[in-house]
This record gives C-alpha cells, sequence and structure tokens, in this order.
C-alpha cells in the first residue's frame, strides 16, 4: 500500500524548493483559489473544526477549536493577527525545517487561507534565525505569491487584502512560547505572558491573534481541497499525517511524513532503519526533547495524541531521540537539562533558579562527584519544577526526560555514584 | 555615532515596522550587519526607536545572536544539544578549540574566527553540526573540519 504524503509528496528529491509554477502545477493554490472563490470563512472554519486536526507544534491542540475562540470581526472590529510559529527550537526537532525548505509556497498557501478563514489582513511568519535557508526560500516564496497577487491587496478581486511578514528571530528558545512569541513581535523581552486572557482574544498589541504551528498552516490547505473525511483518512489511530523524524545513533536519521499513529517501532525499525553498527537501542525521547522516555517493551505504541500517554510520554514534536547503549543516560539528560537551563528566560524563580540547581547536581553526578542524596534532590526537583509551579511549560518540560531517566536509569545513576565516575568515559 | 548608512537602514527598518519598538530586532541585526557587534551606539539606536537605552540594551543582551561584545570575522556555531552531542559534539569542540588555539566563547588573536557552542540546530538528521555565516556544516568529522577551516582562512 503506497501512502499518501500529501504534505511532502510533491517535493523534490534534490532538496530545491517548489517555485510558484512548479507548486501550482503539482496542484498548489487550488485550494485557496476554491477557498475564496467558492467558501466563506465561516464554511473553512467548519471543515477544519470537522477534520479534527490537532496542533502540530507539541501540545495538540484541536485547530479548528483554538481558531473558534477568536471573536467574530463584526463583534470586534479593527487590526487581528495571524501568526506561523516557525521558531523551531525543541532538540531533536527538524519537521518544519524540511517543510519550509522544500516547498515554502505550502505554508504560505495554508497562512492565506487559514487569514481568510478568520478574517484577518495582517499575518507574520516568525522564524528562528539559524534557519537562514528556510528565510531566504520564503522571502523568495512571498516575492512571488506577492506578485501573482495570492498575497496583498484585494486578492484575485475578491476584495480580501492580506499583508504577510517573515520576521526573523534572533536566537532564543523561549520565543516559542507563544506569548512570549507575542512579546517578541512587539519588540519587548520575550518572556511569557500570563493566561488569560488568550491571544485568541487579546494577543499582539492586545488584538485577538491566532498562532500555529508550521506543520498545522501546512495541513490547512489540504483539508480544504479534499474535505474532512479524507483527511481523517490519512491516518492510522487519528486524523492526518505526521511529519516524524529521527536522530541519534540509527542507520538512517532523517524525515518521514506518515499516517498519524504509526507505531513507534515501524518508526525506527523500518523507517530509520533500525540501530546504526555496533549499537544497541537503549530507550527513545519520542517527540522534541521535552517528553519522557519510552523503552524497548513500550515500542508497539501508536504515535499519536494519545497512546504514548498510557506510558507516560507523548508525541510531542514527533521528533526521535534515540539513546544508543554507549551512550551514558546520564550524561545525556545532563545535556538536556543544560539546554533548557540555559534557555530559561529568568522571568519565573523556580525555572530561573531550579534549572540550573538541577544541571549542577546532574554534572555532578556525571563527573563522579555526586552524593547518594542526589537522586532524591533530583526527584523532588521534578514536582518543584513541574506543572502548576512554573509561569510557562519550558520547565515541566525539562522535567519530563529528567523523571522518566530517574525511573529507567536508576542503576546507572547510583553506579555513577557508587564508583564516583562515568562508566561510559 | 551611528553612520549615515546605518542611521537611514534603520529609519527604512522602522517604517516598515507597527513602531520603532518593533523594529528593535531587526534594527539591532542591521548595526550588527555594519558593525560585526553592537556597540555603544544602542544609546541611539534607543532615541531612533523611542525607547530607553536600557529597554534596548536588556533585548540585545536577551538574544543569543546579538552580540554586545566584539566577535571574530567568521563566527563559528556549533550545536552542543543532545543528538550532536550524543554523535560527538565533544570531540569536535575539542579538536576545534585545538585547531584554533581558543575555548569556547573565544575569539582567536587575528580576529579571524570566535567559536560559540549554540542550542539545537535542527540540523539533528546530519549531526554532529555547525554553522559558519550563511552555510551549514553536517556530519562532521575532524578531516572535515580541518578542510573547512582550511576554506575560511585567508
Amino acid at each position: 500500500m503506497t501512502t499518501e504524503r500529501p504534505l511532502t509528496g510533491s517535493m523534490k528529491l534534490n532538496g530545491e524548493p517548489l517555485d510558484i509554477r512548479e507548486y501550482e502545477k503539482a496542484g498548489g493554490y487550488q485550494a485557496f483559489r476554491k477557498a475564496l472563490g467558492s467558501m466563506t470563512p465561516a464554511e473553512i472554519q467548519s471543515v477544519v473544526k470537522d477534520s479534527g486536526l490537532r496542533g502540530r507544534g507539541g501540545a495538540g491542540f484541536p485547530t479548528g477549536q483554538k481558531w473558534s475562540f477568536m471573536p467574530a470581526v463584526d463583534t470586534v472590529p479593527g487590526p487581528r493577527y495571524l501568526i506561523a510559529n516557525a521558531d523551531e527550537m525543541e532538540p531533536g526537532t527538524f519537521k518544519d525545517r524540511v517543510l519550509i525548505e522544500g516547498n515554502p509556497h505550502q505554508l504560505i498557501e495554508g497562512i492565506i487561507i487559514s487569514a481568510y478563514a478568520l478574517q484577518v489582513d495582517r499575518a507574520y511568519i516568525f522564524l528562528r534565525c539559524d534557519y537562514r535557508r528556510g528565510a531566504m526560500r520564503l522571502l523568495r516564496a512571498l516575492e512571488e505569491a506577492y506578485a501573482a497577487n495570492y498575497a496583498g491587496k484585494n486578492i484575485l478581486g475578491s476584495g480580501f487584502t492580506l499583508d504577510i511578514r517573515l520576521h526573523v528571530s534572533a536566537g532564543r528558545y523561549i520565543c516559542g512560547e507563544e506569548t512570549a512569541l507575542l512579546n517578541a513581535l512587539e519588540g519587548r523581552r520575550p518572556v511569557p505572558r500570563a493566561k488569560p486572557p488568550h491571544p485568541q482574544t487579546c494577543g499582539l498589541w492586545g488584538r485577538p491573534t491566532v498562532i500555529n504551528n508550521t506543520e498545522t498552516f501546512c495541513n490547512i490547505p489540504h483539508i480544504v481541497d479534499k474535505g474532512a473525511a479524507w483527511f481523517k483518512g490519512l491516518g492510522l489511530t487519528e486524523g492526518g499525517t505526521k511529519i516524524y523524524t529521527a536522530s541519534g545513533r540509527v542507520k538512517r536519521p532523517g524525515a518521514w511524513e506518515l499516517p498519524l499513529g504509526t507505531p513507534l517501532r515501524d518508526l525506527l525499525n523500518e523507517h530509520a532503519g533500525g540501530m546504526a553498527d555496533g549499537y544497541s537501542f537503549r530507550a527513545v525521547i519520542p517527540g522534541g526533547a521535552s517528553t519522557d522516555f519510552l523503552l524497548e517493551e513500550h515500542l508497539d505504541v501508536n504515535m499519536d495524541f494519545t497512546a504514548p500517554q498510557k506510558f507516560g510520554s507523548r508525541l510531542g514534536t514527533g521528533g526521535l531521540i534515540v539513546l544508543d547503549d554507549r551512550t551514558c543516560p546520564v550524561g545525556l539528560v545532563s545535556n538536556l537539562i543544560h539546554f533548557f537551563s540555559r534557555e530559561s528566560c529568568g522571568w519565573c524563580t523556580p525555572c530561573r533558579e531550579g534549572l540550573p540547581w538541577v544541571a549542577k547536581t546532574l554534572q555532578a553526578i556525571e563527573d563522579g562527584e555526586g552524593r547518594p542524596e542526589d537522586i532524591g534532590i533530583l526527584e523532588g526537583h521534578t514536582r518543584l519544577l513541574g506543572p502548576g509551579n512554573t509561569f510557562c511549560f519550558l520547565a515541566p518540560g525539562a522535567m519530563e526526560p529528567l523523571q522518566s531517566a530517574l525511573t529507567y536509569f536508576r542503576d546507572d545513576f547510583e553506579r555513577h555514584i557508587r564508583e564516583k565516575r562515568c562508566p561510559w568515559r | 555615532m551611528l553612520t549615515e548608512e546605518e542611521k537611514t537602514e534603520i529609519m527604512s527598518a522602522i517604517r516598515h515596522h507597527e513602531s520603532g519598538r518593533a523594529a528593535c530586532v531587526d534594527v539591532l541585526k542591521i548595526v550588527q550587519r555594519h558593525r560585526g557587534w553592537v556597540s555603544d551606539e544602542i544609546h541611539d539606536i534607543a532615541g531612533l526607536l523611542d525607547m530607553t537605552t536600557e529597554e534596548v540594551d536588556g533585548l540585545a543582551t536577551f538574544y543569543s545572536f546579538i552580540f554586545r561584545k566584539p566577535v571574530g570575522k567568521h563566527m563559528i556555531l556549533i550545536c552542543d544539544s543532545v543528538c550532536c552531542w550524543t554523535m560527538g559534539y565533544e570531540v569536535m569542540r575539542e579538536h576545534l578549540t585545538a585547531r584554533l588555539g581558543i575555548r569556547p566563547g573565544e575569539t582567536t588573536g587575528d580576529g579571524q574566527f570566535t567559536l560559540l557552542p549554540v542550542s539545537c540546530l535542527g540540523l539533528c538528521d546530519a549531526a554532529p553540526a555547525m554553522i559558519i555565516g550563511d552555510e551549514v556544516f553536517g556530519n562532521l568529522t575532524t578531516e572535515k573540519i580541518d578542510a573547512i577551516l582550511e576554506r575560511y582562512a585567508d
């Protein structure tokens, strides 16, 4: 059976992006014409809601529902905004890079249709600054879209006007948190905002704003073009496809568009080609750095929005990070926490003070200077920095791989402390 | 003092944004493009953006890739996050520090290279990886690093 790959099927094998002509030849901008030509904004919102599309950025919030919280234009007149979150910085995650570099027009078409559905006339693409190739390709694609009057004033005579701008950030993980992202766009220090109010009612410059992930937007044209039932049929256990990626000591690190719910074992063995020669599988972080480890016994889990929760983990970004038998699990977790500690924005105390403390403790254990009581201290921090105690999800996310590591690799932690060294070094 | 050229570019950036404040990151990048880093002209920048110097500096120091100290002609951004670490980041870093004679965060005496370990670059399928300027280098080996440094040495 050949799997349908709406998001990546038309991408070129040589890695070059589709230009506007090639994209249209492959069916691009058909959904856009259909939407603006024959559908009302409410009809588009309704098909997106019916499709059951869930946000692809990590949290998995239903997109149609998110959109529905934005007040109608006649109840709240004035500026309203749409933002594509392309600030992809979760370690082990590069799906949005693949989508942007391979087919920038698909993202732009998704933005235009969504903006029309939400009656927004200003959209931003918030891109991380290290994706320089992506920035160049998006700028070129935006020029082409404007030249074709798919964006800009009175699009194809429809009376609908949309300005799309590319904001290239300057490097901080926290900017991917949607309210920090709003502050970043306003030129304020990018720390998260208190919720409520939610961005849909009070977002950019206090105006109604919807923020969706890049991969989420890329799904919109296909849903509008082929319908909700088709979209639902794409997945194995839940609707749509997912861009899964794998990295670490596997034979073929990479990105694959597969039915949502593809078993973890298939991702690892079939698509990533199994472990590299000389390495054995130990565990996997299945959805970017902020998710809990899964073990061999969990590999039959369907990688969708619900199934991994049975084993205490999450789909997250769908970015698999593989831990092999020749890599120290304590060192790996120490590296993860070092990242989160460095990227903490410093706004709330548990995260600002707690993460460096955890990082220091882990490094001490890795360096052979750990004390037996350190394991309890680390466990305590997984609760202190857990959900409900911090301003945003950065620190609770950081605690996910740590808490499962303390359970699954307990012996390794204890051995470091007992032998006063890292057994892998 | 900002140069006339910088000022012209800054004013143009401000016009493209909702406010001076909203243009701040772009403006800092303009100055950095001209000077390699953001010098204490930050006072003048603040005036043009209708912000306080402290607000502008607060942003400049918050972002990882706005530099408030002089850096080398070529920034070597080497990813130190989980996938690159698993695939040999430490060996690559040691090789770079030995070759360049500097520690992470430092600039070579001739001002050519600054070595900066950075957060995940999203190049996890090509780990270990680094970026110099607009160029991306993946699946690094010590031999590859030698060849890359040769190319950049002038």
